[in-house]
């Protein structure tokens, strides 16, 4: 029995009808001139009337989506006359944030000789990290190498990349890789160690790592586990968000003032450097848009860091997920791992017409989506008014034989399962979904910003993406950069 | 409310569910988590991913005239009419604390931090509290065993909500042995990859130094005729990698 209203079903057909040829030709990439064109016209940056120039600060004037900008101005929780004795403590490194960058800062902090505090908004764990199912990147087969690595990110980032920040993230990634190997990450590998790698969108060589399609979930708990294995040296303090940070009189950071959200008690926590890790922005709903991300991702990082003088970059670009579910309407908005494309599945029309190259850098194609929908009106309809694509998801068992979606897929299968679509057997409907924030503060490759004491990893920066970020450079992200955060904090 | 969850319009045929003792006329398509902000609820813990990828949202509930409890996720589990709801925003489960480098990958390393792995009855409680469907007792068993990579492989979808450990009757922490079993199993158990290996050594030589460099100083026209001049390696599409 379909989990599909009969309406969709008949799209359904036409999708099965030209599935063998499909199998057989794949739409070919587009240039860099018409990848542009699709962007212009259809990518929610560069919908003017949904961006604005911010009105403060040292980046004022730089255009960023109306939500962002707003909070940006928003007024602080504390007054000036905050008495800052209400002290909860001292340490050497403080950490605001508790995903994947945050842990991995701490963890190198601590191996540095510092104490650690780690303050986070919800539980630690509970950050995006732990939903990114992909994969994360790395140049470690003989075919590939950290400067195609290189091209590839700059590539897909329209050539706006720092290019330290790059350098940095491609050649500090095969480390990582058997870092986490050596904390215990279980990568998926072949029998004799050879690693399973494969496509992302915009990559030029197989090269990306996967944990089944729970990669983001396996690095987080196990680098969280191996941060509470350290509980003589790092503290973890959880519902306690940072609502501002405290400079000294030579403008070095010096602490943040943290509020706990049980009690509403606002306290001092103060340390000889601070760490921000707090991610991203998706659930400001920029532009209306569903989001795949989770519920803390608010830009309160980037917002404190902006207010003690830390500049923007960036932040007119976001990163629209291309594949996010756009039916049933419960999950709208949550995201279709780019991994069902990396295994073959190709996007069609409602007619069952290809209409652009699977693995596009994630802006070019969720642009051509919703071009594909709007201008084109070749998009499903649901019943609730929500406009898709299919995702061709049973391509990736012709390719690569029956049960491989189960075997590689198994979050995915169980979310669909539970509302009667079986993902082996029917397409997935999905439309873009707000899932990166690809600008942030600007940073340096050690970590540092321009304010003296104040260290960023993760999503909370910009540069490293340039104006888009590839799949599985997240997970590669936060590693590379949580790690030399956390050591340039503690020394 | 939250804009995800699909309001703007006519609720349908409300039914009603008990949120922490006071009942409630919600919408029947939603999820718990969903029909909590419904009845008003602003979360602020036992709310996560939305997703069913965290472990942030643990459940237990009851129906009206069925003696039994139940428990799942509540950003997963849809709601049914008479439904009584308690979250449980974490569970308070014995973790042990080690040093990876230190354990051998053998029963010992796990029997060494939780001796109390020998005392699972075999009944079954904790495969039916998954939320994720998991084996949890198929797993408990390979690890008393000592079959730890069994363990991690069974054990693999496991977000740590803790349901499983909830509803023990032999208080075990099933969740956090098992984390301990994969992590055994990535560290030691796990073939290691040469290809890697080799890369490591070769940035240690500073094999890529040169390129780098070279890639950093070209102009965006240069880096753009070489982006467009890469050659695409062909997918593997006969015949997957993996298997």
């Amino acid at each position: 029995m379909s989990g599909y209203p009969t309406a969709m079903q008949a799209s359904i057909s036409r999708v099965e009808a030209t599935r063998g040829r499909r199998l057989r030709e794949t739409f070919p990439a587009v240039s860099l001139e018409e990848r542009q064109q699709v962007l212009d016209d259809f990518h929610p940056d560069y919908i003017e009337e949904n961006m604005r120039p911010v009105r403060v600060g040292v980046s004022k004037g730089q255009r960023m989506p109306l939500e962002l900008a707003d909070v940006l101005e928003g007024r602080p929780h504390i007054g000036a006359n905050f008495d800052l004795t209400a002290s909860a403590g001292s340490t050497d490194v403080v950490i605001i944030g508790g995903g994947g960058a945050g842990a991995a800062a701490a963890l190198l902090a601590q191996e540095h000789g510092a104490r650690v505090t780690l303050v986070t908004k919800l539980r630690f764990g509970d950050a995006n990290t732990m939903m990114a199912q992909g994969g994360i990147q790395a140049a470690d087969r003989p075919e590939d190498s950290p400067a195609i690595h290189y091209l590839d990110v700059v590539g897909g980032g329209h050539f706006t990349n720092d290019p330290d920040l790059v350098e940095a993230l491609v050649k500090d990634a095969p480390l990582i890789v058997a870092w986490l190997e050596s904390l215990g990450v279980m990568f998926d590998k072949q029998a004799d160690g050879t690693m399973v790698e494969r496509h992302g969108g915009g990559t030029s060589r197989m090269r990306m790592h996967s944990a089944r399609d729970y990669t983001g979930a396996e690095i987080m708990r196990t680098l969280r586990d191996e941060v509470r294995n350290r509980e003589a040296d790092i503290t973890v303090v959880e519902f306690s968000p940072a609502v501002e940070l405290v400079l000294d009189e030579s403008g070095c950071a010096v602490g943040a003032v943290v509020v706990n959200l049980e009690t509403n008690a606002y306290s001092f926590l103060g340390a000889s450097a601070v760490v921000l890790a707090t991610g991203g922005g998706g659930r400001l709903h920029y532009q209306g848009f569903p989001t795949t991300n989770h519920y803390g991702a608010t830009a309160d990082g980037v917002v404190l860091a902006y207010r003690v003088g830390a500049p923007l970059g960036y932040l007119e670009s976001m990163q629209y997920h291309p594949t996010g579910a756009a039916f049933p309407e419960q999950i709208v908005g949550l995201l279709v791992t780019e991994k069902v494309r990396s295994l073959g599945a190709q996007p069609v029309n409602k007619l069952g017409e290809q209409f652009v190259y699977p693995l596009e850098p994630r802006d070019v194609e969720a642009a051509a989506f919703i071009r594909e929908c709007q201008e084109r009106d070749k998009g499903i309809l649901t019943s609730s008014g929500q406009r898709g694509v299919w995702l061709d998801s049973p391509m990736v068992e012709a390719i690569h034989g029956q049960g491989t979606i189960q075997r590689n897929l198994p979050a995915m299968v169980r979310q669909f399962d539970r509302f009667g679509i079986d993902i082996a057997q029917e397409p997935i409907l999905v439309y873009p979904t707000l899932h990166y924030q690809n600008g942030g503060i600007r940073t340096r490759p050690d970590g540092s910003t321009a304010v003296p004491g104040l260290f960023l990893a993760g999503e909370i920066s910009g540069g490293v993406h340039g104006h888009n970020r590839l799949m599985g450079n997240s997970l590669r992200e936060i590693t590379v950069f949580g790690r030399r955060a956390g050591r340039s904090a503690a020394v | 409310m939250h804009p995800e969850i699909g309001t703007g319009k006519t609720p349908e045929n409300l039914i009603p569910v008990h949120i922490m003792g006071t009942r409630y006329m919600v919408p029947p398509s939603l999820p718990i988590m969903a029909a909590m902000e419904y009845a008003g609820y602003r979360l602020l813990r036992g709310c996560g991913c939305r997703r069913g990828l965290r472990r942030a949202c643990g459940t237990a509930y009851r129906i009206h005239g069925d003696p039994q409890l139940f428990s799942g996720l509540a950003c997963q589990t849809v709601v049914q009419s008479g439904m009584y709801l308690a979250q449980i925003p974490f569970f308070p489960a014995r973790r042990a604390s080690y040093d990876l480098t230190k354990l051998e990958p053998s029963a010992v390393a796990l029997f060494g931090a939780y001796p109390q792995l020998l005392r699972c009855l075999g009944c079954g409680a904790c495969t039916k509290a998954c939320p994720q469907d998991i084996d949890v007792r198929a797993y408990m068993a390979a690890g008393m065993k000592g079959d730890i990579q069994r363990m991690a492989d069974l054990s693999f979808d496991c977000i740590m909500c803790g349901l499983c450990a909830a509803r023990c009757p032999a208080e075990e922490a099933q969740y956090n042995i098992a984390l301990l079993a994969r992590r055994l199993t990535g560290r030691y158990l796990v073939p290691r990859s040469a290809h890697l290996e080799e890369r490591l050594e070769e940035i240690r030589r500073g094999d890529f130094d040169a390129d780098l460099a070279e890639l950093k100083s070209l102009s965006k026209q240069e880096l753009t005729a070489r982006y467009s001049a890469r050659e695409i390696e062909p997918e593997d599409r006969l015949g997957s990698r993996e298997d």
